[in-house]
């Protein structure tokens, strides 16, 4: 995949405004919320702050390309626990709890907390993701 | 789900609206009877079909039968006849389903928008395009009213890919002043050439405002007892004043507090022809299609809202004001125009939570008992500027108030004399453009309330929860009413022993820690939603770090239509009153607020979020609101908690020791 914006263009844009994948969101531009969370090569990453001249020849997967058995899951789990109120801030937490999952697939509490603190929920929605994820994680283990 | 809202203004509508907490309680009659009306009709059309008697058939699961035959809803509705007109006399004596026989109230479903919320799939208002559109990226003033523009100089953006111009805008409404945008081919050649093109404004009258301005005239307003609007006055305040043996006073403050919607403030207009269309997360369709129709010099049938889902409201997407820009440039250039708000200007545009400042003065008799509460309450009033139609006149007859920036002073304790006066603070009216914020003027009207009550119970020697309880006898206007306040204060005091009991309320607690408890009435006394809140707290005595370990809500709002999305709202609020009181706040510098992004402003985050134990009270009752009422008491319940914990008392949020 190519992109033919500026080097120093926010990932973030590239993804929704030139590849037109809008699941990833803007909140802050400074990497404070988490709302553009992404994996880059696997990792959780804020696309916001990530020149698209830093992923170069790199793997970047969005909340549409979280087509794993265990992003499924993870998604059904937000579904199954109801997660989402305004979901803005969901595609992000998805992401980044995915990332958790990917390296500590039986987070605890504190592991969970700690992996998940740089994404706002503004309707306050944490303590379902935190249950979203255990589920999840249970799943996994099963 | 929309309604024509509000019982605060007698008789008066406001229209289209998501806001209130008023959607269950103003539409719950609207939609059973449509409901009835539906299955009247299907019935009636599956009868004839069976060539039986209406009277004869039962309906269920999405079938009529009668005498051992039957037939589909999808059958009645292909070969029978359903078209029928009813009154609204008609709905209004249809017989509407018996609580037992009840089969989606009360029972599991899950939302139908969460899927695709879970899996990015969920169209914002940021996610809308349209063919040839441009970006515009807001140049904002100095202040919200009063700046002009000097001079414009883009030399430093023509060499910046992608930037078009920067066009200054001319808003004949007068709503924006001083305004410029900065047109590009896309969004980030829009912040490049945003950052580069120097603007030079001079400035309004307010660019030197500041936080502690705006709470000293708040403290001038309050201490002159000769003004303000009155809210209540009941008995003879002055001469209980003039009659005491003791008083006791204290004076409450709120500082700003944002909406900071996750989902930063944006629109997309395309002017076509004659008619404007809006694309927009939007609360308040029936405000904002007159204040665009005056923007645009357009009649109000020609402009458009295309609703999407909202990345949060709070009230902050009650008042419109983001989609000005985008009209007026999309009017000038002839071409779709897509404006976002980064976080900053987000934050610069808010209609804030305005500062407010709130003095109690109780008088007492010789022998200590209450003989009266004067309160007096100053703000910038979100009504005063967005609806002033709606402005409320004084008891007595004289002045008006803004009935959203008072409710909650008119609780439901019994008071030998009880006056509040309702004051505008008009430096913050013209530095800013108050708004409805989560739970409106109880979420902090109450802080004053619950926080006073507390300091009165510690004075008399006596458990905070008793002393309010023996003020909560539901006698004369505090008895309630059949519809939205059931039961009245005596359903208040079911909710405050229902938590004082479930919490453990008066066990012996460890050195640092303590109970504090506040209850409220939700949004308004015929739209009550009854909650008793119990916070645990540790305060460290070397540090002052207050750590909330557990809350407890008990809340009475009627029949529960939706358990589980009732439950989100409760524990969202919840947590929003928690932020409210230890994470968030703003405080405006040279007349506009100096946290602007999520480094300063600091919303709750997961690390912060404290055991939560919240429970309904099982009610058949007519449902009330719940969006907000569980944020109302969780502040000064944390401020209660603090006190019994290190005997500080905190009359300042956000709470800071």
């Amino acid at each position: 995949m190519t992109s033919s914006s500026e080097p120093n263009t926010p990932l973030l844009w590239v993804v929704r405004d030139e590849l037109k994948l809008k699941g990833t969101k803007f909140g802050c531009g400074i990497a404070m919320c988490g709302a553009c969370t992404i994996h880059l090569d696997g990792v959780a990453t804020r696309s916001c702050i990530t020149p698209v001249s830093a992923v170069a020849g790199r793997s970047v997967t969005t909340i549409e390309g979280l087509a794993t058995d265990a992003g499924k899951a993870l998604q059904q789990a937000w579904i199954d626990e109801q997660v989402p109120q305004c979901g803005y801030c969901q595609s992000g937490q998805i992401m980044q709890a995915a990332g958790l999952l990917a390296n500590t697939p039986q987070p605890n509490d504190q592991q969970i907390i700690d992996a998940m603190n740089g994404n706002l929920c503004r309707c306050m929605a944490y303590t379902r993701i935190r249950k979203a994820i255990k589920a999840a994680a249970a799943g996994g283990e099963a | 789900m929309t309604r024509s809202g509000g019982q605060l203004v007698p008789g008066v509508s406001l229209g289209d609206v998501t806001g209130g907490s008023w959607s269950v309680f103003t539409s719950f009659t609207m939609i059973s009877q449509a409901g009835a009306a539906g299955r009247t009709i299907l019935r009636d059309a599956g009868a004839a079909l069976l060539g039986v008697d209406p009277a004869d058939c039962s309906v269920a699961d999405s079938v009529v039968s009668a005498q051992g035959k039957q037939v589909s809803f999808a059958d009645i509705v292909q070969k029978g006849d359903v078209s029928r007109t009813l009154s609204a006399e008609e709905l209004s004596a249809l017989p509407v389903k018996p609580v037992v026989e009840r089969r989606l109230i009360g029972h599991a479903t899950n939302a139908r928008d969460i899927p695709a919320k879970s899996r990015g799939e969920a169209v914002f208002g940021i996610d809308v395009e349209l063919p040839s559109m441009v970006f515009a990226h807001p140049m904002m003033p100095p202040t919200r009213y009063g700046s002009s523009i000097k001079s414009i100089d883009d030399s430093a953006a023509k060499s910046i890919p992608g930037y078009q111009q920067t066009l200054e805008l001319t808003d004949p409404s007068g709503l924006l002043m001083g305004w410029a945008v900065v047109i590009a081919d896309n969004f980030p050649s829009a912040m490049k050439a945003a950052a580069a093109v120097k603007v030079v404004w001079e400035a309004g009258p307010t660019a030197t405002v500041s936080e502690a301005d705006l709470f000293a005239e708040g403290a001038r307003l309050v201490a002159d007892k000769s003004i303000g609007t009155r809210f209540v006055d009941e008995g003879d305040v002055s001469a209980a004043q003039a009659a005491a043996a003791d008083s006791f006073s204290a004076t409450y403050r709120t500082g700003t507090a944002m909406h900071a919607t996750l989902e930063p403030v944006n629109a997309v207009v395309e002017s076509k022809e004659v008619r404007h269309h809006v694309h927009a997360g939007c609360q308040y369709r029936a405000a904002m299609v007159p204040t665009l129709a005056g923007v645009l010099g357009m009649d109000e049938a020609n402009v458009v809202i295309h609703q999407y889902y909202l990345g949060g409201g709070f009230g902050r997407r009650l008042w419109g004001d983001y989609m000005i820009p985008a009209a007026l440039a999309a009017q000038t250039l002839g071409k779709p125009v897509k404006v976002v708000f980064q976080r900053a200007d987000d934050s610069r545009l808010d209609c804030v939570r305005s500062p407010s400042v709130q003095q109690f003065d109780a008088s007492f008799a010789a022998d200590g008992k209450l003989t009266a509460i004067e309160h007096a309450a100053a703000a910038g009033w979100p009504t005063l500027t967005l609806l002033p139609s709606f402005m409320g006149p004084g008891v007595d007859g004289n002045g008006k108030f803004d009935a959203f920036s008072i409710v909650g002073a008119d609780h439901w304790y019994t008071l030998p004399n009880h006056r509040v006066r309702a004051l505008n603070n008009d430096l913050a009216q013209r530095t800013f453009l108050p708004g409805f914020l989560r739970s409106v003027g109880p979420g902090w009207t109450s802080w004053g309330v619950e926080s006073f009550m507390d300091e009165l119970a510690d004075r008399a020697g006596q458990d905070p929860i008793e002393f309010r309880l023996a003020m909560l006898d539901a006698a004369v206007k505090n008895a309630g009413d059949a519809h939205g306040a059931v039961g009245g204060a005596t359903s208040l005091a079911n909710v405050l022993k229902d938590v004082r009991d479930r919490s453990g309320w008066g066990r012996a607690m460890p050195a640092g820690e303590g109970l504090g408890v506040a209850c409220c009435f939700g949004q308004q006394r015929d739209m009550a939603t009854w909650v008793g809140c119990v916070a645990h707290v540790a305060v460290d005595a070397k540090s002052n770090k207050i750590t909330v370990k557990k809350i407890w809500q008990s809340i009475d709002c009627g029949t529960v239509i939706h358990p589980d999305g009732a439950m989100a709202q409760a524990e969202g609020a919840t947590l929003w009153g928690l932020s409210i009181a230890l994470h968030e706040g703003a405080t405006f510098e040279n007349g506009q607020v100096a946290q602007r992004n999520f480094d300063t402003y600091t919303p709750l985050r997961q690390a912060d979020v404290p055991e939560l134990d919240i429970r309904f009270i099982d009610s058949s009752r007519f449902p009330t609101g719940l969006g907000e009422p569980p944020f109302v008491p969780v502040a000064p319940a944390i401020a209660n908690a603090i006190f019994a914990a290190s005997g500080k008392r905190v009359r300042d949020l956000p709470i800071r020791l």
